[in-house]
């Protein structure tokens, strides 16, 4: 078994503290918009849910086998919020 | 590495960078759900009283007197937890000022049951505490509550990446070694967690939940452009009312009563908020109290001055219900007493969770050291701030109780000294901690709070009227509930005192030391 340098636990951390804030912020945004309910639902809803969403992502930037994988999997993610927060905008 | 051990690595770091301000957090949150009994404490001049009636007619009798040309008055109205009611009005803004502005803390009195005047110390009771969970104190409230929300959100994270990194949870419950150094300690922190896990996870993430428009605002951004247009499109905000001729104020008993016809059975008000009262264009809220719900908004009744109702409750949607019950969830305005008492002790149970924890880190490093007598920097920090804060903040706590009962009562700022004599305690505290030996700091801290608890309510017999035996004699549960409080308080931390003494002498690294050092091993 290898174990994870500093830099890891690091770039990990720092990972799951500002990746998944921006994560949880930007799909906040996206659920608020899509869910089909009143805007003041939508928004209450989509913003408690946004911590779960905050917490998970910082379990799978430690959970992730490699720190490539996990820069790839996030790009994935912002690109699919921002295309359905432009979406959802039109 | 498998998920289970970097799982690890993650609730060691988040539990280690955030534990001592999440331990503070959770004490502090723990004492909380006694807010309005521990005000009521540190009120002794105020007696138990639930007239609702006298108490209105009271109220009014004495604002129509103080502050006739009043942009508003507020009523608070009792309830069977506290004693007293509070009233406080809002002096007409100047020309040009804001309304908000001249909210002044000048501005409010203590009536009693009767509704009469009461001269009370000036505290900050247990707002304080309550304060204290997530607006700490000497830092603005903005980025204390940005920090206090950062801890929460790497408490959950804690949380799950504990239960995550643990091989067979529920059998390591009913497992507790004690006398076995590491294992005693790991098992009473799993029994702790996993005690009240479902408690831990509900607590910490409605906590977020609490604050959440103001860590997370993009929710509302993205549908109402920004937070201010977000709040006007629930909010049923009191917009001032220009005086022009005199009007007899309404009576209020029947309005409360309409008003709680209104929420239905069970329902209790728990405020009366007039606008310019005593005008002809005065406006009456009523406002509801969380008692008997677990959903709690305060659902605004209003009525004109003739006592007509000119709006009743609006229905609330999903979103609002469900933040409404997670908030709910997390402050237990509606539980009993018995539920009550079951979140102080799940409560207690998380603190101890937090506390345990961070003491782990240092007893499962403390047998690697290479040599025990002489640890390294980061491991005498870790170990001491442990110490600070684990043992010391208690103390300093029962230090606002003592100013409480000794700051004289004419004082100037009595209220903010009541705070300062804390932190002072807990500076003391915190220098102890650092410059005595190891096993005579924890004790000493222990055995202080102990003291400290204890003796409160011999100093209650002689410095007011509301000693413990009075207190029963008057039927009065409350004020004599938190004394005996003190005192179970005061046994378990002279409890944990001599258990700290005893078995700090026995534990394994002792032994290992005295046998690096060449002494006879006696006991281990």
């Amino acid at each position: 078994m290898r174990r994870w340098s500093g830099k890891e636990i690091t770039l990990r951390g720092l990972f799951g503290l500002l990746g998944g804030y921006g994560l949880a912020a930007l799909w906040c945004a996206v659920i608020a918009r899509w869910l089909p309910m009143a805007p003041l639902d939508a928004s209450l809803i989509a913003t408690i849910l946004s911590f779960l969403l905050f917490a998970a992502v910082v379990i799978w930037a430690f959970a992730s086998r490699s720190l490539g994988r996990l820069t790839g999997g996030g790009a994935v993610c912002i690109l699919a919020g921002i295309v359905l927060l432009k979406g959802s905008m039109l | 590495m498998t998920l289970r051990q970097t799982q690890t690595i993650l609730h060691t770091w988040s539990g280690l960078l955030f534990g001592w301000i999440l331990f503070g957090i959770f004490l502090a949150g723990t004492v909380s759900f006694w807010r309005d009994e521990i005000s009521r404490w540190t009120r002794p001049e105020l007696t138990a009283s639930i007239d609702r009636k006298a108490t209105l007619e009271g109220a009014v009798r004495f604002l129509a007197d103080k502050a006739p040309d009043a942009a508003g008055w507020n009523i608070a109205l009792p309830n069977d937890r506290g004693a007293g009611t509070l009233v406080s009005w809002q002096p007409q803004p100047k020309p040009g000022e804001e309304p908000r502005a001249r909210r002044g803390r000048g501005n409010e009195q203590w009536l009693d049951g009767m509704g009469r005047p009461v001269a009370v110390r000036a505290t900050r009771g247990g707002d304080f505490f309550y304060r204290l969970h997530f607006d700490l104190y000497y830092v603005p409230v903005y980025w204390a509550r940005c920090f206090v929300g950062l801890c929460a959100m790497f408490m959950l994270v804690a949380i799950i990446s504990g239960v995550i990194s643990h091989k067979k949870i529920f059998k390591d419950f009913f497992t507790f070694r004690p006398r076995k150094g590491q294992r005693s300690w790991l098992d009473g922190h799993n029994a702790t967690a996993v005690l009240a896990l479902p408690f831990h996870f509900m607590i910490t993430f409605t906590g977020l939940v609490t604050l959440m428009g103001m860590y997370m605002p993009w929710g509302a951004i993205a549908n109402y452009g920004s937070m201010p247009a977000f709040y006007a499109a629930q909010s049923t905000k009191d917009l001032p009312i220009e005086r022009s001729a005199r009007a007899p104020v309404p009576e209020l008993m029947p309005l409360v009563a309409a008003a709680e016809a209104q929420w239905g059975a069970g329902s209790e008000a728990a405020t009366v908020r007039l606008i310019a009262p005593g005008d002809v264009k005065q406006q009456i809220v009523v406002l509801r109290g969380s008692a008997d719900r677990v959903a709690a908004s305060d659902q605004p009744v209003r009525f004109d001055g003739s006592g007509h109702m000119t709006r009743g409750v609006q229905p609330e949607g999903v979103g609002r219900v469900s933040r409404d019950a997670l908030i709910g969830l997390h402050a237990g305005r509606f539980a009993d007493l018995t539920l009550r008492w079951l979140y102080f002790l799940s409560s207690i149970a998380g603190t101890v969770m937090v506390g345990s924890g961070l003491v782990l880190w240092t007893v499962k490093r403390r047998e690697r050291l290479p040599d025990p007598a002489r640890p390294h920097l980061g491991f005498r920090i870790v170990d001491r701030l442990n110490i600070a804060f684990v043992a010391g903040m208690p103390l300093a706590m029962t230090g606002f109780l003592w100013a409480n009962r000794l700051l004289p009562l004419a004082m100037k700022a009595r209220a903010n000294a009541e705070v300062n004599v804390m932190f002072l305690s807990w500076v003391l505290a915190i220098i102890w901690a650092i410059a005595a030996p190891r096993r005579t700091a924890w004790t000493g801290l222990l055995a202080a709070t102990a003291l400290s608890l204890l003796s409160l309510p011999v100093l209650d017999l002689l410095v007011t009227d509301c000693g413990l035996l009075a207190s029963i004699g008057r039927g009065d549960s409350v004020m004599a509930a938190v004394e005996i409080s003190f005192i179970v308080l005061g046994l378990c931390f002279a409890w944990m005192a001599r258990t700290v003494w005893n078995r700090a002498a026995r534990s394994p690294t002792a032994a290992r030391r005295r046998r690096v050092a060449g002494e006879p091993v006696t006991a281990s």
